[in-house]
């Protein structure tokens, strides 16, 4: 079970109060996303280089509902305003927290129960200060402390782009968030803290490219809100920056430039593959929320966005990760050799037996498999994260996803195995397969399901 | 694709998409209907095919992977010793109901067989649990490749 | 697969009365000339050619159960060949010559189900009809020798005349054999001379489904017609709203986009491009009254109908009185809907011309195939031509015809053959499911004894939802079958129905039928009282089988042959059942341990059958070690769910199946018997479950009454409500 979660939970109820307390202290101490990088920044209108901001080149005399589109899928909109199956844009997401559940809202242009209504300075408002036309404070679920770096012009190109879809009338879910998580009031102090209300500001010492790609990341992908770990005030912790985090149930790997554990040893192109495709060979397959931010996200970005995403991301410091190695070899071919058959030896050959009749047909014993590149497991990150999260919870929900055209896609076994059978085989493959074998149980995977439970 | 499959030692021309399965190639194209399309998701084992030796699900398996290694079905297997037993010990023990899953079945085995000659009870779960029969006859598929194994009579 | 005989075209039926039940052979086949020259075909049963070759006409289905090879042991034992000696046929549609001959002449129907084939009076008129072509085979030797028949014998397909040492074969005589007519009524051999008949006899079948050039539906012209895959829409009674198909036209090979009310087809080049013109489908449904509709409700409703009395399906003693006293138990049983998922998934092909189709594909039911389709095209049966196949697996699926009536209307907009396929998903979702039933239950027990019993059974009618209309006189008899049947002595006994409709679901035969609920029902209640009563459950139910030799018989060899109180091992217990129906008895006991975490592990299942006269007893081995894997699949994980107004399972990943390693050991004993022969394909299915449940029961003094298995319950974490 990753440490992550647990420690989120662990720290109770106390947390925001703590923070309350603590803001003075931890505003200073937090820098902020960007400021690893080396130089100095400038405002937006006194940088002299390409405009970072906006749409690209191609689309600068398009409409601005087509601008606002471009940069609404740059920021991500979509997912988290749509539940799985429901209307675009209507709301109702659940974001599990291990104190309860928040809901996402209705930004569709339905004026009772969306954002029709909404003035540009509220829409504003909402989307960078976390505070809504009534005055009461967002969840910082919503990434305002990201978007927060959103030039005037493009927050108001995505309204655009929102005001032109069909309203659709849902109104907001109630959240389940227990005390003192429901107070709305501490939100205030939380923002204070960590949200710097703080507009783009590119580092002329860096690359146009870079500057593309930080707008790109931290205004519009806000990559950090999963990648980067948090502090005890639930706030990003620039010092850890994209070190890898656990996010309702899943987990978001490290993605700093650390060499094994990070994307320090991938390839440019694979890189670009993966965050343009989903899928990098002997990475694996994008799947859970990251799968998601290919499908309706980053899959429409330009080439040139992708390639100023990559650069930029490639240029965050190394932050050593808390995974082992992974392991790139095969495992043997027989189902008798191999890692894992020391657990066999335990007298537990639950998760084999159902390896064997339910994913060595497509992933093979050796791991590498026969009919895809897509399904090798072998030197995935995933696979060799012996907290085992992402392949308990891909075993649970499959993977489907949108891009590339005709990938395999994985059946989701969550109805069919048991949450025992479920950490039975996500034991015996990253076992297998991975650096170390995983210890789930039962319970454990109880509580994923949950936390990745939409409903 | 354009170019040549090697399906039971006789070279096809096979001109098809690129990604599709190799299971559609040989029941739509090549008219080779023994190998059977039970799930498509690699669920049920009824499209087990050898890939250079190995058994594979043709159902995912695009032609365009297949290159020049050699494919066998279950049209071809009788000629190879393992499939050739299995094939004998399945009929002495009257192992197929609606016959199905069989010709997977059979090619799982003498995979199985060719690699392992005297199969363990785990062996057999471990090469067999892939292949779903609906008829359940699992318990002569068992006995069968004991059989063929000669480790049971 | 050989053409078969067109009975329109070589002759006609001529009816005439038989002696000795032999109904069947009232139909004669009259040869035209050319063809009475060269082959022999004395019934609608045999032929045999001028080379020898002796060919059986099937008239049931093969699905897996041994059906052609039972059914040509019975030819060849009284015609006298051996069965390596023959080729099978598959009869064509006539449900006058095909239907099973024990029903009146209006009332047949050539429908292989229910376990039926060897008791709708097959055993008796296939014998007749080997035996009436023998007796003109020795009539046409003895003419030809101009010997005495009773002089002659035969053997193997040969005819001898031992005395001066001539033989003939069958083959030979075959071309003088067509003019001669005799009675119909041709002694049958006494049951110790058979040679086939009750010994066991290899498939034959079999080998075909070893290489891989056994014909199923789905492999007709593979290659050579057209592919359609469909869509249908995804909740019963939806209509299409809308198709945007440009992606899907886009796809090189796709040929053509049919779009009805219902559903829509991709038709293309092969299987391939047409399941992925379908997926490039963007279709929009119109989902109607049904598309609210979740599980919750179709089970409130059937909670809600039971909850008051139903229709009497029997009524024996005074139940009411008895009721008054004695020590009364409550209990309500549930079954969940399942699907078949036979390996094959449906498919039909299908050439429309005008007024005429051509249909090739594998049915349970081919005059009802045959008609269905006729139907459509609103033309006369006879106007349509069907070639049935090897059915891979049927377990009542293919006892419907939507699989043909949609691949006919498809049809009907291609030009030329098409072969119509339904995806593993399309199979899955569309399926008509064994009907979720409730057993609303009560008895009483007085002196250890069963004073009052009550079983109200409800579920979906399969009878009602085929014909669309209500059940006759408010009774449907396929639900309450075998719960007013069962051979406990019980004075007082009432049996009702209650019609409750799905509504969103189509519910259909599946393996087990009626039995597989009532008898679950009914064997866990048994179970119930027992321990209610202190009694072990296998004395508690001889007890109250004293004048049904039959079941008490079964019940003491199953208990025998699994050592029914001997000592186990672990958290585990042995648990019995024993069924009466489709002809037969059957008995069986399953041994299961449970563990702390509610997993249940079948150690073995014991079972002994009472099927009458046996055909092929390995035949029956393999039916019920069959039947044992699909009634466990179902008890571990046999559950389809609605939401929405839709099936929400869709392949083997989330409808899981039993594998081969988690198969339990089964054994089999059969009872020699001389009792009609009864059915084998369903017992096997109906007997497991109950026998595990109680098997669950005895090991963990935990009860299950709804399937499948909820291991929450077994581990604690959850009422067993
Ligand atoms: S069809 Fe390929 S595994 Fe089922
Ligand atoms: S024999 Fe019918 S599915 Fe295996």
């Amino acid at each position: 079970m990753s440490g992550k979660i647990l420690r989120i939970a662990a720290i109770g109820g106390a947390a925001i109060v703590a923070i309350a307390a603590a803001v003075g202290g931890w505003t200073v101490l937090g820098p902020g996303p960007m400021a690893f990088a080396k130089g100095g920044t400038v405002e937006l209108a006194a940088y002299k280089g390409p405009s970072p901001t906006g749409v690209p080149a191609a689309l600068r005399s398009a409409s601005l509902v087509k601008r606002g589109e471009y940069l609404a899928r740059a920021a991500d909109c979509a997912v988290c305003h749509t539940v799985p199956g429901g209307q675009p844009y209507a709301g109702g997401f659940a974001f599990n927290m291990p104190f309860g559940a928040i809901y996402s809202t209705n930004i569709t242009p339905d004026k009772e129960t969306g954002i029709g209504n909404y003035t540009d300075a509220q829409f504003l408002d909402a989307v960078r200060k976390g505070i809504r036309p009534d005055g009461t404070r967002l969840y910082p679920a919503m990434p305002f402390g990201s978007y927060t770096y959103m030039t005037d012009e493009d927050a108001l190109a995505i309204k655009a782009y929102l005001m032109s879809l069909p309203p659709v009338k849902s109104p907001p879910r109630a959240n389940t968030l227990g005390w003192p998580y429901n107070q709305r009031a501490l939100l205030g102090l939380w923002s204070a803290a960590f949200s710097p209300n703080k507009r783009f500001e590119p580092n002329p010492e860096q690359s146009p490219e870079w500057n593309r790609g930080a707008y790109l990341a931290e205004a519009m992908a806000h990559c950090g809100e999963c990648h980067t770990p948090r502090n005890i005030g639930l706030a990003l912790n620039n010092r850890q920056k994209f070190a890898g985090a656990t996010n309702a149930g899943w987990r978001a790997h490290n993605i700093s430039s650390d060499g094994d554990s990070g994307i320090g040893n991938w390839k440019t192109e694979d890189l670009t593959a993966y965050l343009s495709t989903g899928f990098a060979n002997s990475h694996g397959v994008a799947s859970g929320p990251m799968g998601e931010v290919v499908d309706y996200s980053l899959r429409y970005l330009t080439p040139d966005d992708l390639k100023a995403l990559v650069t930029y991301i490639r240029s965050v410091p190394a932050v050593a990760g808390d995974l082992p190695n992974r392991v790139l070899t095969a495992a043997p071919a027989s189902y008798k050799a191999g890692p894992a058959a020391t657990l066999a030896g335990s007298g537990d050959r639950a998760g084999e037996r159902i390896f064997a009749g339910a994913c060595a047909g497509c992933h093979d014993w050796t791991g590498v498999s026969p009919l895809s590149p897509a399904a090798t497991l072998t030197g995935t990150r995933s696979i060799n994260d012996p907290g085992a999260t992402n392949v308990a919870q891909v075993v649970i929900a499959g993977v489907h996803r949108q891009v590339p055209q005709d990938i395999l896609t994985m059946p989701a076994f969550g109805h069919s195995l048991n949450d025992k059978e479920v950490a039975a085989v996500a034991n015996y493959v990253t076992a297998r397969f991975g650096a170390q074998g995983s210890r789930l149980t039962e319970a454990d995977v109880r509580k994923l399901r949950s936390q990745a439970a939409q409903q | 694709m354009k170019g040549t499959l090697q399906v039971n030692g006789v070279a096809h021309d096979v001109e098809a998409p690129d990604d599709m399965p190799l299971l559609w190639v040989l029941r739509d194209m090549l008219g080779m209907t023994g190998t059977k399309y039970g799930c498509g998701i690699a669920q049920c084992g009824a499209c087990t095919v050898h890939l250079d030796g190995k058994p594979v699900r043709s159902c995912l398996l695009p032609v365009s992977a297949v290159g020049d290694k050699p494919v066998v079905t279950i049209e071809g297997v009788g000629t190879t010793p393992a499939g050739a037993k299995a094939q004998k010990a399945w009929i002495e023990l009257d192992v197929p109901q609606c016959g199905y899953c069989q010709s997977g079945q059979i090619m799982s085995a003498s995979a199985l067989l060719a690699n392992t000659p005297a199969p363990t009870d785990a062996d057999i779960d471990a090469a067999m649990a892939g292949n779903i029969c609906r008829c359940g006859t699992y318990l002569r598929i068992r006995a069968a490749i004991k059989r063929a194994a000669g480790t049971q009579a | 697969m050989a053409t078969s005989i067109d009975t329109s075209r070589r002759g006609f039926l001529k009816v005439s009365a038989a002696a000795g039940g032999g109904l069947l052979l009232g139909f004669e086949l009259l040869q035209d000339g050319a063809e009475a020259a060269s082959a022999f075909a004395p019934n609608a049963f045999i032929r045999i050619d001028p080379k020898g070759i002796v060919t059986l006409i099937m008239p049931q289905q093969e699905m897996g159960q041994g059906t052609h090879t039972g059914h040509s042991q019975l030819l060849a034992e009284e015609l006298d060949v051996a069965m390596s000696q023959v080729v099978l046929e598959q009869a064509p549609p006539n449900d006058m010559l095909y239907g099973g001959p024990k029903a009146p002449p209006e009332r047949r129907r050539q429908s292989t189900g229910g376990s039926s084939s060897f008791r709708n009076g097959f055993y008796i008129s296939l014998r007749q009809a080997g035996a009436n072509a023998r007796a003109i085979l020795v009539t046409a030797a003895a003419r030809l020798w101009k010997v005495d028949p009773a002089t002659l014998r035969t053997s193997d397909g040969v005819v001898y005349h031992d005395p001066s040492g001539r033989q003939i074969g069958y083959g030979e005589l075959s071309p003088r054999a067509g003019a001669i007519t005799l009675p119909t009524d041709a002694p049958l051999k006494a049951d110790k001379d058979f040679k086939l008949i009750g010994k066991p006899v290899h498939r034959l079948d079999v080998p075909a489904k070893t290489n891989g050039s056994v014909t199923y539906g789905i492999d007709v012209m593979a290659g050579k017609v057209p592919v359609a895959a469909v869509l249908q829409a995804p909740v019963v009674g939806g209509k299409v709203a809308a198709v945007d198909d440009a992606a899907a036209r886009a796809i090189p090979g796709v040929k053509q986009i049919v779009v009805l009310d219902d559903l829509v087809a991709v038709v293309a080049d092969n299987t391939w491009l047409a399941f992925k013109g379908l997926k490039a489908l963007g279709v929009t449904w119109n989902d109607g009254p049904n598309g609210r509709l979740g599980q919750a409700d179709i089970v409130r409703d059937l909670r809600e109908k039971t909850s008051k009395p139903g229709v009497s399906a029997k009524n024996e003693g005074d139940i009411d009185k008895a009721f008054g006293s004695g020590d009364r138990i409550d209990v309500a049983y549930e079954m969940p809907f399942l699907a078949h998922s036979p390996m094959e998934p449906l498919n039909c092909t299908v050439h429309v011309q005008g007024k005429t189709a051509e249909i090739w594909v594998g049915t349970q039911v081919q005059t009802g195939a045959q008609k269905a389709a006729a139907k459509v095209l609103d033309v006369d049966p006879k106007a349509v031509t069907l070639t049935n196949f090897m059915l891979g697996g049927g377990f009542g699926r293919r006892l419907d015809t939507d699989m043909v009536t949609n691949a006919v209307r498809v049809a009907q907009q291609v030009s030329g053959p098409v072969k119509v396929m339904w995806s593993r998903e399309e199979d899955t979702r569309h399926d008509t499911v064994r009907p979720y039933y409730r057993n609303v239950m009560a008895a009483t027990l007085k002196d250890g004894r069963i004073d009052a019993w009550l079983h109200r059974i409800s579920g979906g009618s399969v009878p009602v939802r085929m014909s669309g209309k209500p059940p006759k006189d408010g009774l449907d008899g396929s639900t309450i079958d075998g719960a007013d049947e069962i051979p406990y002595e019980i004075p007082n006994l009432r049996v009702e129905y209650v019609q409750c409709e799905p509504g969103a679901v189509n519910v259909g035969w599946w393996r087990g039928v009626g039995p597989n609920n009532s008898l679950f029902a009914v064997e866990s209640l048994i179970d119930e009282l027992a321990r209610k009563a202190g009694k072990d459950p296998l004395e508690f139910r001889l007890a109250h089988l004293q004048k049904s030799p039959r079941a008490a018989g079964v019940l003491r060899l199953a208990a025998d042959k699994a050592g029914w109180s001997g000592p186990l091992e672990g958290k585990a217990g042995r648990g019995i059942a024993m069924i009466n129906a489709f002809g037969s008895f059957c008995a069986a006991v399953c041994e299961a341990e449970v563990n702390a975490d509610g997993d249940v592990r079948v150690r073995r299942m014991v079972v002994a059958v009472d099927a009458g006269k046996v055909v092929n007893p390995d035949g029956i081995t393999s039916q019920v070690e069959g039947g044992v894997v699909f009634a466990l699949t179902s008890a571990f994980w046999g559950n389809i769910t609605v939401a929405n107004g839709r099936i929400q399972q869709s392949n083997f990943h989330d409808y899981r199946m039993m594998r081969i390693h988690e198969a339990p050991p089964v054994e089999v004993h059969i009872v020699p018997s001389n009792e009609d022969p009864g059915g084998i394909g369903e017992p096997g299915v109906t007997v497991s479950t109950p026998a595990l449940v109680n098997a669950i029961a005895a090991a963990t003094g935990i009860r299950l009454r709804t399937m499948p298995i909820d291991r929450e319950i077994l581990a604690g974490r959850k009422d067993n409500a």
